[in-house]
């Protein structure tokens, strides 16, 4: 029988390794692994690259990572979200590297890495500071820029209801670059709100089919996630 | 005389039309979606995967999953959708949505336009905004028509780093609506008390009056005796 559940974030993140590159989901608090997060500063791996929408705040999750001293470089494309004081202070001593992508390029980036293809021209970016170094082409008329796929060795996100199989459904704004995330990596965890026997999610609702996924930990939200806060993090 | 920050919102809402899809970036965009009246479908799309946003969350009614790109709690209108990040940059990118309104720095006459950038930042944060800029069907830009020093932000030329080339469709500041247009800016509307000299003088770039140029039609609540900053 299959059963890609875990018991606890521990497990999860045991095989992240010195120099993974990570898929971080979430956007803001929705979606975001806050307990696999603190177990990873725990687990102790470093030269990590994170991929992400911001940079995390304060110095607790993808914030505490950084303050910790364990992101070698982060891509994304908002870390100057407010509450990034852990990135802005390493950043600034030239500690952490950063590679800033437009975040519908980072999605696309992502979801072609997941879907087998070496990458895609768009529009975004073209005739700006962010087309540097890149490939360039003029297609239907309009100038178009080559991003490349972006492929990791793990993706770490949260759902809501996750069964023994992988399967995953998410609420409301959950999904963001998680759906795109569990397509991406070797090796993707996601900790849910609820564990559910298999059946129990509506295959109509499962949103990342079984298949992209190895475990399942039920975990209660981290406690910082659950607060109302108009403080980015 | 010039428009509030809330005048600039509510003129802008009086263009966008029944049925459209709107993405409105943070700032005076924001407020926008408060001046759509009652019986108007204006869909608001958020990047994190929103599609029929509703207004700000009341305190002691927030949900935690329900964000939107500026991380402020929402609520849902009814015939709403949620979706992931490639589908919601399918709906920007692919031209779906009617209207970005859009915060910025600088507008040049040839529509070139610059918000990601600012003079002095620490850390740069691009966001969504170059997505938007390029994809959406017609960019609307709100912003005051000065810095708070006076300078003028319509200009012959962007001096920032450029958010995207040639996408501004139309200008709203707390002084005029300018049109960007092949032949250059367009001046179709100036605040209550202005004249279109009075504008110009604050404009670096050149604008051609429109034959049908007219004061705007708005609500004296909305009316400031300073210019917005």
């Amino acid at each position: 029988m299959v059963n890609k559940t875990l018991a606890t974030v521990t497990e999860a993140v045991a095989p992240v390794f010195d120099g993974a590159t990570i898929l971080l989901g979430g956007f803001g608090d929705p979606g975001l692994p806050g307990q696999i997060l603190e177990a990873l500063r725990l687990q102790g791996a470093k030269n990590l690259t994170v991929v992400h929408n911001g940079s995390g705040g304060g110095t607790h999750s993808l914030g505490g990572l950084i303050h910790d001293g364990k992101v070698k470089k982060l891509i994304a494309s908002f870390p100057s979200n407010p509450g990034n004081q852990s990135f802005q202070e390493r950043y600034l001593k030239g500690e952490v590297e950063l590679e800033l992508v437009p975040q519908g390029t980072l999605a696309e980036r992502i979801r072609a890495a997941g879907s087998g293809l070496g990458g895609f021209f768009t529009p975004t970016g073209a005739g700006t500071d962010l087309a540097a170094g890149k490939e360039s082409r003029v297609i239907d008329g309009r100038e178009m820029i080559f991003e490349r796929a972006l492929h990791a060795d793990f993706a770490f996100v949260r759902a809501y209801r996750g069964d023994r199989l992988g399967n995953l459904n998410y609420r409301m704004a959950m999904r963001n670059f998680n759906v795109p995330m569990c397509t991406a990596a070797k090796h993707v965890v996601a900790e849910v709100d609820e564990l559910v026997p298999v059946g129990s999610i509506d295959p109509e609702n499962v949103h990342t089919p079984g298949i992209f996924v190895d475990h399942v930990v039920q975990v209660a939200r981290h406690p910082e996630y659950l607060k109302i806060t108009t403080e980015g993090r | 005389m010039s428009l509030t920050r809330d005048g600039i919102a509510y003129r802008v809402a009086c263009d966008l039309p029944e049925g459209s899809y709107v993405n409105l970036g943070i700032g005076i965009p924001t407020l926008v979606s408060g001046y759509i009246p009652a019986g108007k479908d204006v869909f608001f799309h958020s990047e994190n995967g929103i599609l029929g946003m509703g207004a700000l969350a009341q305190p002691g009614h927030e949900d935690p999953d329900l964000i939107n790109a500026g991380k402020q709690y929402v609520t849902l209108n009814p015939g709403a959708s949620f979706f992931d990040h490639p589908t919601s940059f399918s709906m920007i990118r692919g031209g779906h949505i009617n209207f970005a309104v859009l915060g910025a720095l600088e507008v040049a006459a040839n529509g070139d336009m610059a918000n990601w950038r600012t003079p002095g930042e620490k850390v740069p944060g691009v966001g969504g905004a170059m997505d938007l800029a390029f994809g959406a069907k017609n960019v609307l830009v709100t912003m005051t028509h000065v810095t708070n020093k006076g300078k003028p932000k319509i200009l012959n030329k962007c001096s920032l780093p450029l958010t995207a080339p040639h996408c501004v469709k139309r200008i709203y500041t707390d002084m005029a609506v300018v049109d960007v247009t092949p032949e250059g800016l367009v001046l179709r509307e100036f605040a209550p008390g202005l004249d279109p000299q009075t504008v110009q003088s604050k404009t670096e770039a050149p604008l051609r009056v429109a034959a049908d140029c007219k004061e705007m039609n708005v609500p004296p609540k909305f009316h400031a005796a300073q210019p917005t900053t």
